[in-house]
């Protein structure tokens, strides 16, 4: 199967303040559930380019929060922290998640993410539904990337600059 | 932005005006009427409106003309894309790591 061919659905309800997600991924169901679940897999895609994910700690179970960094290629740190509220291994879990402090201090209201997860013929469909994400919020999170990406543009002008 | 666009589009009330709006600019009186309103309450509603900048005031003599300002909704729709390439962005780099782990396995 073509990754081309990989389903990517995002709907947004304005009103029910409600974010859907629906991707599907050419890999087995305990590959993907590793991969959303496991700090060292996480690190690897949590960030767009060229904002990479940093987890201080991860504790994968009810109750249990990752402490994590989106961090920019000057360094610029943005924390969050996610509390795991239910887990149903490789099926679904639950987390809130609030913006914080680099001591973990953390800046409420928050979200709600539902993450589901099935497999059918190897292919893995993952569900997400991410609850009151306001619209300062989404400008927060962008505010990270959009730093992240104008770095970029910014050494990639001293590049050409260097070599012309 | 003082306000939540989230919260002022949340109101079924405001989201009607905002549908008036998109049609043609109206005075705050106008409004009432249709809405079988208080001119308190139609007030109340464009403020909110108005500090996230969805309804721009054009004085007109004595009269307040509101317009619906159709560039800040698409900001707002720019501002979700922008979210949804993000989502891209980052789907893609998992499947390139999902596709290394699976031919190192």
């Amino acid at each position: 199967m073509n990754n081309n061919d990989l389903l990517f659905d995002f709907k947004v309800d304005k009103v029910a303040k409600t974010v859907y997600i629906t991707r599907e991924f050419n890999a087995g169901l305990d590959l993907v559930w590793d991969a959303f679940s496991r700090p060292e897999l996480l690190d690897q895609w949590g960030a767009p380019a060229p904002m990479r994910a940093k987890t201080k700690y991860m504790d994968f179970k009810v109750g249990g929060r990752r402490f994590y960094a989106m961090v920019s290629p000057d360094g610029q740190e943005r924390w969050s922290v996610q509390e795991f509220t239910s887990i149903t291994p490789k099926t679904n879990f639950k987390m809130y998640n609030t913006f914080a402090d680099k001591d973990e201090n953390r800046e409420l209201p928050g979200s709600d993410w539902d993450y589901n997860f099935s497999e059918q013929d190897g292919i893995t469909k993952v569900y997400i539904v991410i609850y009151n994400e306001s619209f300062e919020r989404l400008e927060k999170l962008l505010e990270g990337f959009k730093i992240g990406f104008t770095m970029t543009l910014k050494n990639l002008e001293e590049l050409l600059v260097k070599l012309s | 932005m003082k306000q939540d666009i989230f919260q002022a589009i949340a109101d079924p009330t405001r989201r009607a005006i905002l549908t008036l709006l998109a049609v043609q600019a109206l005075t705050p009186n106008v409004m009432a009427e249709k809405f079988d309103m208080s001119r308190q309450a139609v007030s109340k509603h464009i403020k909110v409106l108005q500090e996230c900048d969805l309804v721009k005031p054009e004085h007109q003599g004595r009269e307040i003309y509101y317009h619906f300002n159709a560039k800040k909704m698409q900001e707002f729709d720019h501002w979700l894309a922008q979210f949804r390439q993000n989502w891209q962005a980052q789907f893609n780099q998992l499947d390139k790591l999902l596709s290394t782990i699976k031919e190192e396995k």
